[in-house]
């Protein structure tokens, strides 16, 4: 198993998550289990919202979420969406999932006013007041009488920094 | 200088004055909103709450026109709830009726207007496989599917004419969306430039690589599959003629279907420039951009042997 990140990231090969840890084959891959338990644990997402759901690895640690199931590995230009980043220290969830799945969220959501929010979606740092978890958090704004996901905020010393990727900004 | 090719087409449409007189002006600004994400309902709440003017679109619940803004201009476009998509190009979608589950087969797909409608008329569930044979192109249709969170798909490059479904379990699609590349008069309200880059030997190599990309859909869909042939240019050679082409060719039958209520469309056209074609072609939708203030399209339901 190669593990040279920049040849892992050239590939196009998408291979399915184990679905437990005494299941893995590839060190370091993360399992369907962790992944499920990390969205429970840390945002209250449950985990039936993925029972139709499955997740693949493509280079190191980008984890993809995708509607079925396909052969494994599977040498395509892209399957589902990004979703997760793992084999780091913190796992850091996609702007792109918390949007299609984060209103879900039950924890770690931080609910900003349209200033805050505006600072938030063109990639500051800003102070906010939050007294939950350190670490990634949802941020979302309320409209149309819903909390509604924006992106990934890293809260850390009372501030906020918009996790939002340059093409995403405004 | 050339001919102006719409010219071709004043003794097609019912009112030539009316019809030039749409091609010259600018576009209406629309969007459909991403029910992979929010319901139009809720939608249209968002824009209100932000005070943003929009107008219903007769025909589609979930598009909208937006008198004074831009797409990208909203909070519910930062939401991924808004993607900005002309009007007529919401119809092949609509016309393929792609059912929750199924595999489908967008074969150009790039950047992704219509598949990632497709998957949101599938409820995010299945396999949408989205094709390009343009690098560039995915990559704009990655970003675009990304934003607005589709699960449901699969993303492919290779030449549609020559698809190989060797990295799939499946060995047939159950329905496929065929909107190929095309000399794109009908687009002229946004890019006047289609007119004076025209020209016949354009339309002609067009023509070939559009009823090749259409025989392989025809082939790789099942028996009792649909396919749906689109493009947003007016020219008989790119529409009725692949058809009549890909007719005789291959185990396939255009069937009826009903445009959407409230859209005035006409039949396609059985006979040009001294050719007839098989009149199940007729069949087919054309709409015109003086009908209902649009742009130009084509689109044809076809049914897979059986
Ligand atoms: C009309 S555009 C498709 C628009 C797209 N369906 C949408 O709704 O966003 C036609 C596409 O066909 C692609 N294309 C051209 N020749 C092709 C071929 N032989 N195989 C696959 N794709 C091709 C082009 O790169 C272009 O992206």
């Amino acid at each position: 198993m190669s593990e040279s990140s920049d040849a892992e990231n050239r590939s196009n090969r998408f291979d399915r998550l184990p679905a437990t840890p005494a299941e893995r084959e590839v060190p370091g891959r993360v399992a369907r289990s962790e992944v499920l338990d990390y969205w429970a644990d840390r945002y209250g997402i449950p985990s039936e919202t993925f029972d139709q759901k499955t997740f693949w690895e493509k280079g190191a640690g980008k984890i993809w979420v995708v509607d079925g199931d396909h052969p494994s590995p599977i040498a395509v230009e892209g399957l589902g969406m990004t979703c997760l980043r793992t084999r780091q220290e913190f796992w850091k969830p996609t702007t792109d999932f918390v949007q299609r799945f984060g209103e879900l969220a039950t924890d770690c959501v931080v609910v900003l006013s349209d200033d805050e929010a505006a600072r938030f979606m063109s990639g500051d740092e800003q102070a906010v007041a939050w007294d939950g978890d350190w670490g990634y958090l949802i941020a979302a704004r309320e409209t149309a009488g819903d909390a509604v996901p924006l992106g990934v905020g890293l809260y850390t010393y009372g501030t906020l920094d918009s996790m939002v990727p340059k093409g995403r900004r405004r | 200088m050339g001919v102006n090719p719409l010219d071709r087409y004043e003794s097609l449409v019912d009112d030539p004055t009316a019809f030039r007189a749409a091609c010259d002006r600018p576009l209406p600004t629309t969007v459909r909103v991403n029910t992979i994400k929010s319901s139009a309902e809720r939608t249209r709440r968002a824009l209100d709450d932000e005070g943003v003017a929009y107008d219903p679109v007769s025909w589609a619940d979930d598009l909208l026109t937006l008198p004074d803004s831009s797409p990208g201009d909203s909070w519910a476009f930062a939401h991924g709830w808004l993607h900005g998509q002309e009007e007529v190009s919401a119809l092949p979608s609509l016309a393929l009726d792609p059912q929750p589950g199924e595999t489908v087969w967008c074969a150009c797909a790039a950047p992704g207007s219509k598949a990632t409608h497709t998957a949101a008329l599938m409820a995010d569930q299945g396999n949408v496989v989205a094709n390009d044979s343009s690098l560039g192109r995915l990559s704009a249709l990655r970003h675009n599917a990304q934003r607005l969170g589709v699960t449901a798909t699969t993303v492919t490059r290779a030449d549609a004419r020559s698809y190989s479904l060797n990295p799939f379990a499946f060995d047939a699609f159950d329905r496929a969306l065929v909107d190929v590349p095309c000399s794109c008069e009908g687009t002229v309200r946004k890019n006047p430039d289609v007119l004076t880059e025209w020209t016949m030997d354009h339309v002609e190599s067009l023509a070939e690589i559009q009823t090749d990309i259409l025989c392989r859909a025809v082939q790789a869909t099942r028996a009792g599959g649909i396919v749906v042939y689109s493009t947003c240019t007016f020219a008989p050679e790119e529409n009725e003629a692949v058809l009549d082409r890909v007719l005789a060719a291959e185990d396939c039958r255009v069937v009826e279907w009903d445009a959407p209520a409230g859209l005035e469309t006409d039949p396609g056209i059985t006979a040009w420039a001294g050719e007839r074609y098989d009149p199940q072609v007729e069949r087919a939708t054309r709409v015109y951009p003086h009908r209902n203030d649009t742009g130009g399209f084509f689109c044809a339901r076809l049914e897979v042997g059986a």
